[in-house]
Formats: C-alpha cells, sequence, structure tokens
C-alpha cells in the first residue's frame, strides 16, 4: 500500500516585488519502509514541498493523502493525533527549536504530548535516544544553544525518531555532520527502517548521501520535478539538465603527490 | 607568506564546562592564505573561529596565545568577517536582506544608503542569489535555507573584511551554487589578498581548494600541514580514517535498489 500519494501540488509566493512559483504540478508516492531522495538547486522548491507536508504551509492546489486518509482536510484534534506519524527534520535546526529549551526537553515534549511513554520512564527513554544518535546521556541539561552544530543535528534526529513515526521528512539533515557521524547516522536511519518499517523523503544536496540511502531520487527544478528513478540510474545516468549539473559538480577528493600529480582515488 | 596570527598552546573551557572545547592548539595562520579546518562534530572548530574572532560567550576561560600580527585583534564585521554554522545566527529576523547587508557596507566603508545598497545588490548578484534587486525588501524566513547561507556569505564580505571565517558556510547549498560561491572566495583571496578560514566537514570540497589543512578530533589539533602532504601522506590515523570514510558516487549504498 502506498504511505503518501501527493497529486499535483503548486504554491506561489508573492511577497516585496518577488513573485515565486515555489511548486508547480508535483506528483509523487512514496511507500512503507522506502526512502525517497530528494536533490535539486537552491531555491527550486524542495523545503516548500516538505512544509506543506508537514501541513506547515498550505498549498494553493493539489492533493495529499497519508495512510489512506485526506491529510490536507484533517484537523482539530484528528490532525494533533495523527502528526506524531510524520516527523520532520527542520534545514535550520538551531531556528526550529525554543532557544530556551535544554537537550532534555527538546526531547521530552514529543514523548509528553503524544504520550509514548509514563513521566517516570521517560528520563530512560530520553538517556536511549540520546545513545542512538551517538550522544553522551550528560549533554540532557545543557541549553540547546549550548552544543555544536552537529550535536543539535543528531538531537534533531533524536527527536523526530522519538515517537515512533510512520514517515520522516529529513530537510539537509545530516549535512553539517562530519563523515563518520554522518556514516554512524544514516545506518542508524536505515536500521530504524528497516526495524520499523519508516519511509523517508531525504531532502540534500548531498548526492553521494542520497544514493547511499535512497531507493528511488527524484530531482526538482524551479518547481518541477524533472526526472525521477531508481537511485543508481539517476545518479549513473541522469537524463535532465538539472540532474545532470548537480552531478558533475560533486566535488572530487583530489589527492596530490609531492611531485606535484594529481590524482583522484 | 607572511604569518597572519599565531596560535600558542591555545585552551578553551566553556563557562561551568568540566573539559575544555579546545586544548593546547598551536597553529599559525598565514596572511592570504586559505586554511580549512576539518574534524569530528564537537571536536571545537568552531569554538576556535569564535575564539580568532573573539565571539565566546562570557565567562568562557581562554588559556594560551593568540598574536596577531600587528598587535590588535581584528575587530569583527570590519576586519573580520564571520558566517555563522546556523543561518539564523547570521541574520536578524526582523531586518530585510537589503538592510543586513548593507549595513555593514555603510558602517564600515562610509557609504551612504543609496551606495550601500548598490554594493548590497552586487554582493547578491556575486552570491547567485536571483533576481537580486527584489530579494532586497525580502525577510530572511522568506528565503530558502540555501538562499539565506548566501545572504550571511554576501553581510559578512559587503564590508570587504581582510579575514572571512566561514563555518560551514556551504554546507546547505548544492553542489553547483556551492562551486561558484568557492569561486567566489578564492577569487577575494587571491585578487584583494583576503585571508580565508574555511571550516568544512566536505574533505572533497577542502582538497579542491585550501593551501593548508588542519584536522581537529576532541578539542585537539591533530595534525596541520600543506593540503597536498597531509592529504596525500597523513601522518595520523585519524587523518587517514577520514580519508577512507569520505563517501562518493562510487560508495556502496546502505539500502538495496529499487527494481526499475
Ligand atoms: N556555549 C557552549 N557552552 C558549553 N559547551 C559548548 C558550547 N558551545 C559548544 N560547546 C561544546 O564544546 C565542544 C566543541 O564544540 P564546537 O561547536 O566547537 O564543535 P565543532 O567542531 O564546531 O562541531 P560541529 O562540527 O558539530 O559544528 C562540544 O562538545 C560542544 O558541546
Ligand atoms: N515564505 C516565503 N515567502 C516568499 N518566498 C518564499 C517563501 N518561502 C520560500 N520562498 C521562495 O520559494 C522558493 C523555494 O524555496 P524553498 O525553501 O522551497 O527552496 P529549497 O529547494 O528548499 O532551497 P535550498 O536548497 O536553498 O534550501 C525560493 O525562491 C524561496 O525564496
Ligand atoms: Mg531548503
Ligand atoms: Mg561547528
Amino acid at each position: 500500500m502506498t504511505l503518501l500519494e501527493i497529486n499535483n501540488l503548486s504554491k506561489h509566493f508573492r511577497s516585496g516585488g518577488r513573485d515565486v512559483t515555489a511548486l508547480d504540478d508535483v506528483s509523487l508516492t512514496l511507500d512503507p519502509g522506502q526512502t525517497l531522495g530528494l536533490a535539486g538547486a537552491s531555491g527550486s522548491g524542495k523545503s516548500t514541498l516538505a512544509r506543506i507536508v508537514m501541513r506547515l504551509l498550505p498549498p494553493d492546489g493539489g492533493s495529499i493523502r497519508f495512510a489512506g486518509e485526506d491529510w490536507l482536510a484533517l484537523s482539530g484534534k484528528d490532525l494533533r493525533r495523527r502528526r506524531a506519524k510524520i516527523q520532520m527534520v527542520f534545514q535550520d535546526v538551531l531556528g526550529a527549536f525554543n532557544p530556551r529549551a535544554t537537550v532534555a526537553s527538546v526531547l521530552d515534549d514529543p514523548l509528553r504530548i503524544h504520550e509514548i511513554v509514563p513521566k517516570s520512564d521517560r528520563p530512560r527513554k530520553i538517556a536511549e535516544l540520546l545513545d542512538r544518535v551517538g550522544l553522551q546521556a550528560n549533554l540532557a541539561d545543557r541549553s540547546i544553544r549550548d552544543v555544536s552544530g552537529g550535536q543539535r543535528q543528531r538531537i534533531a534526529i533524536a527527536r523526530a525518531i522519538a515517537t515512533d513515526p510512520a514517515l520522516i521528512v529529513l530537510d539537509e539533515a545530516v549535512s553539517a555532520l562530519d563523515v563518520s557521524i554522518r556514516g554512524k547516522v544514516l545506518e542508524l536511519l536505515v536500521e530504524l527502517q528497516r526495524e520499523r518499517d519508516i519511509a523517508y523523503l531525504f531532502v540534500s544536496h548531498d548526492l553521494a548521501v542520497l544514493r547511499a540511502v535512497s531507493h528511488r531520487i527524484t530531482v526538482m527544478d524551479g518547481g518541477r520535478l524533472v526526472e525521477t528513478g531508481p537511485a543508481r540510474q539517476v545518479i549513473d545516468n541522469p537524463q535532465s539538465t538539472a540532474a545532470r549539473a548537480l552531478v558533475s559538480a560533486v566535488p572530487r577528493l583530489r589527492i596530490q603527490t609531492p611531485q606535484g600529480h594529481s590524482y583522484e582515488p | 607568506m607572511s604569518t597572519l596570527c599565531e596560535i600558542r598552546d591555545l585552551s578553551v573551557t566553556y563557562h561551568d564546562q568540566p573539559n575544555p572545547a579546545v586544548g593546547h592548539v598551536t597553529l599559525d595562520i598565514e596572511a592570504g592564505g586559505r586554511l580549512a579546518i576539518i574534524g569530528e562534530s564537537g571536536s571545537g572548530k568552531s569554538t576556535l573561529a569564535r575564539t580568532l574572532a573573539g565571539l565566546l560567550p562570557p565567562r568562557t576561560r581562554v588559556t594560551g596565545e593568540i598574536q596577531w600580527t600587528g598587535g590588535t585583534p581584528p575587530r569583527p564585521g570590519r576586519d573580520l568577517g564571520f558566517v555563522f554554522q546556523d543561518p539564523s545566527s547570521s541574520l536578524n529576523p526582523v531586518l530585510t536582506i537589503g538592510e543586513q547587508v548593507a549595513e555593514g557596507a555603510r558602517q564600515h566603508l562610509g557609504l551612504g544608503w543609496k551606495q550601500a545598497l548598490a554594493r548590497t545588490q552586487e554582493m547578491l548578484e556575486r552570491v547567485r542569489i536571483a533576481q537580486a534587486d527584489r530579494m532586497l525588501r525580502a525577510f530572511p524566513h522568506q528565503l530558502s535555507g540555501g538562499q539565506r547561507q548566501r545572504v550571511a556569505i554576501a553581510a559578512a564580505l559587503a564590508a570587504k573584511p581582510k579575514i572571512l571565517i566561514a563555518d560551514e558556510a556551504t554546507s546547505a547549498l548544492d553542489v553547483v551554487v556551492q562551486a561558484e560561491i568557492v569561486a567566489l572566495l578564492d577569487d577575494l583571496v587571491r585578487d584583494a589578498q583576503m585571508t580565508l578560514i574555511f571550516i568544512t566537514h566536505d574533505i572533497a570540497l577542502a582538497s579542491g581548494f585550501a593551501d593548508r589543512v588542519a584536522i581537529f578530533k576532541d578539542g585537539r589539533l591533530v595534525e596541520a600541514g600543506p593540503t597536498a602532504s597531509v592529504l596525500a601522506a597523513p601522518a595520523q590515523g585519524y587523518t587517514r580514517t577520514l580519508l577512507q570514510s569520505h563517501l562518493d558516487l562510487t560508495s556502496p549504498p546502505l539500502v538495496e535498489e529499487a527494481a526499475t
């Protein structure tokens, strides 16, 4: 069964003399336990799509079905109850947290609001969540501002998995992580996916990351989806101009030998 | 090349923290060079950057020495531009894009508002913001993540600083725009003798343009030197691990392929 089905979504922004078509007739589907990688130039509409799926922004037109229901028609208590099932890791992690929050309170909120575990069990659950994303439990009492950028990204991921969601929208969720930790977080996400059949809509500018975790990849350009296919096909043999430009601009590791010869390992 | 600053046995401990975030770092930064700082999450890269810029929170304990050639530390905003890792820390949510970028140019280059706005538009174009003239009146929340990052870069560069510290400043940009921004920074280093301190987790990106790299782990400087020699013949196991964990388009996927 399809978990997420998006049909003909459109969104326009008009403000301060600017007139932007952020989404233009976007349709896609995502099955449980699958990852759809979403790539595209800066400003092409990826976060707008993510925010509409999260119901943080209304579309101008189009429809979304989530778990068999008309997702855009839900409101009030029904929406609040189902919200636990879709989580998001935002691109601007710091901006997405209450600046006065501590690490513990960031993780405590979803556990409390969605009644995931009884109160007495929450500290244990928080420590467990931190551990899963490779962070030490002693960070719990720190202010969310007083941790490093990569630590904050991992806290956001821990918050997203706290409610046992069916879908997580990840918007540049691993972009500030160094290679070793990023590798671990990606492995964790894939492991959680296998364990709990979570689907990911994975937005990233990093094609190597998308290639590693996606079943399919879709490429956006100027608000439109211009190419969709199995991950390998889109990366190895891109068809659209947008996808080709992205693939060819990926920085290659250049190692110069002392004689001045350069090679790419 | 002359030295811009000499860091000697620098340790930085945040208020109420048992352990230093940066410990015993000794490093020379060359004037007019491109230094890439690479290392693990939480290893102290941003802390070192904030220390150089004089932007540490109150009650942080700093020991050791930072000697600036010329004696006085650079003034943030004027001599030194800083792009923060989180764009929301670089931009003021209640100012328009035009106001934030023009402010630096107006204050430090002594321009009037009109000239400052012209300089702003030029800078926005240089960081590849489309419809730059219309962007002047937009607010940060109306921009995409990558657009915000580019505005933060434009704001940091508007006052023509002699030093730019870019903390993961291109991490949310698509690779095409990222390459253009790196080329812009490269031009500024070459033509305006700017010193670039570039913090990144992307070792491939650094390998393409940094003259020198400094590798951090657990608050320590693991090794530093010319990019070519550090990457071709890493002296430390951690640097080798970093090179090996580099993910590229040919790395084996973690999930099974979808059927065609
Ligand atoms: N204001 C603060 N108060 C207390 N501890 C802090 C503060 N800022 C950072 N730290 C801690 O200092 C250490 C170094 O952080 P720093 O931000 O310098 O790391 P980083 O190398 O930039 O990491 P990242 O790649 O994740 O951004 C981390 O353990 C972090 O939790
Ligand atoms: N609230 C808003 N008001 C006006 N314009 C907006 C608003 N939000 C987004 N936009 C514009 O819509 C377009 C798409 O933005 P979006 O954030 O979806 O891009 P993106 O693909 O996520 O880019 P990036 O890779 O830079 O994060 C951009 O041109 C942006 O400036
Ligand atoms: Mg975005
Ligand atoms: Mg940092």
